[in-house]
């Protein structure tokens, strides 16, 4: 259904449809993600992809032509249609070394993860293993995560936030 | 659509809801899945619903940019304050445990304070962007 929705989004000509269709592919994320047990994920998935980026996309989109001039015609290109099943399939026959899903013994579960695991409760005292591990062993990186949320949000407001000049204004600038 | 009724009527018996929903995430992350960054996002989509069906000038009045300014900042320098007062305590950057009588208790208090500034900083930012993209082209 995802692959399904993607497709959907490079063929469709209309902005509207394409924004809904983003919206409806990240709630499919999402719950993609409740099916593989990652509940946080999930909940961040649907409340910003779903939510908010649509409701900004359609904030973008009352901003632009409704109708833009120049469709480039989607013509079906050999080449590179090849060179991506090629890597794609590259991509899969590498799954084939990986350990299964979910593996207790994977080089990725053997690090960290059982301390986390086993001691977070007693060290942190927070039931939620992914608040703990976010919060409390990992301190500094959300501390960066944060850090790039408001140096974005700085970003926005010096290019967007200030009244537009008039044109008036402008001529003079240039 | 500030003249749709039943839009309007519907929104605001979900605001508190909305609202409500987004602070039991922020102070429930510990138990349950969320936290501050879910959080900050619910509240966000709380006030852009308001300003959605209540046009974005009541809004802006409401919540004026500069108030959301000042809590962007906050949010991000509740966080790093957090570390500080870890520092100053004795521990090292955001160990909370010497925050608390015991390193439980510190590890509670630390993890509630850094969770508030992330929620805080995520609201303040979604809010603005969206007075950003939205107010484009009106003054």
């Amino acid at each position: 259904m995802l692959a399904a929705t993607a497709i959907a989004l490079v063929y469709l000509r209309s902005l509207f449809v394409a924004v809904m269709l983003t919206g409806i592919y990240s709630l499919l994320s999402a719950a993609l993600f409740v099916l593989l047990d990652a509940v946080d994920v999930a909940f961040t998935e649907a409340a910003v992809g779903a939510g908010i980026t649509t409701v900004l996309f359609l904030g973008m989109l009352s901003q632009v032509p409704s109708r833009p001039e120049h469709f480039r015609e989607l013509n079906l290109r050999i080449g590179p249609l090849l060179v991506a099943l090629v890597t794609g399939a590259a991509l899969i026959y590498a799954t084939q070394d990986m350990p299964a899903f979910g593996d207790p013994n994977a080089p990725a579960n053997l690090h960290v993860a059982p301390r986390y695991i086993n001691d977070s409760k007693s060290e942190t005292g927070m039931p939620n293993i992914v608040t703990s591990v976010l919060a409390s062993y990992r301190g500094y990186d959300t501390l960066g995560e944060v850090t790039v949320i408001f140096t974005a949000g700085v970003g926005v407001l010096l290019l967007l936030g200030r009244p537009r000049r008039r044109p008036a204004e402008e001529r003079d600038g240039q | 659509m500030d003249n749709n009724l039943i839009v309007r009527e519907v929104a605001n018996l979900f605001l508190p809801i909305i609202v409500l929903f987004g602070l039991y995430v922020q102070f429930h992350g510990d138990f349950g899945p969320g936290g501050g960054f879910q959080a900050g996002v619910i509240i966000a989509v709380g006030v852009i619903l308001y300003a959605l069906v209540h046009g974005l000038t009541k809004t802006r009045q409401l919540i004026p940019l500069r108030v959301i300014r000042v809590l962007m900042a906050v949010g991000l320098l509740l966080y790093a304050g957090t570390g500080i007062a870890t520092l100053l305590l004795g521990g090292e950057f955001l160990n909370y445990n010497v925050l608390g009588s015991d390193p439980l208790t510190g590890q509670h208090v630390g993890i509630l304070l850094i969770e508030l500034g992330v929620g805080i900083t995520v609201a303040a930012v979604m809010v603005m962007i969206f007075y950003a993209f939205a107010g484009r082209g009106r003054e």
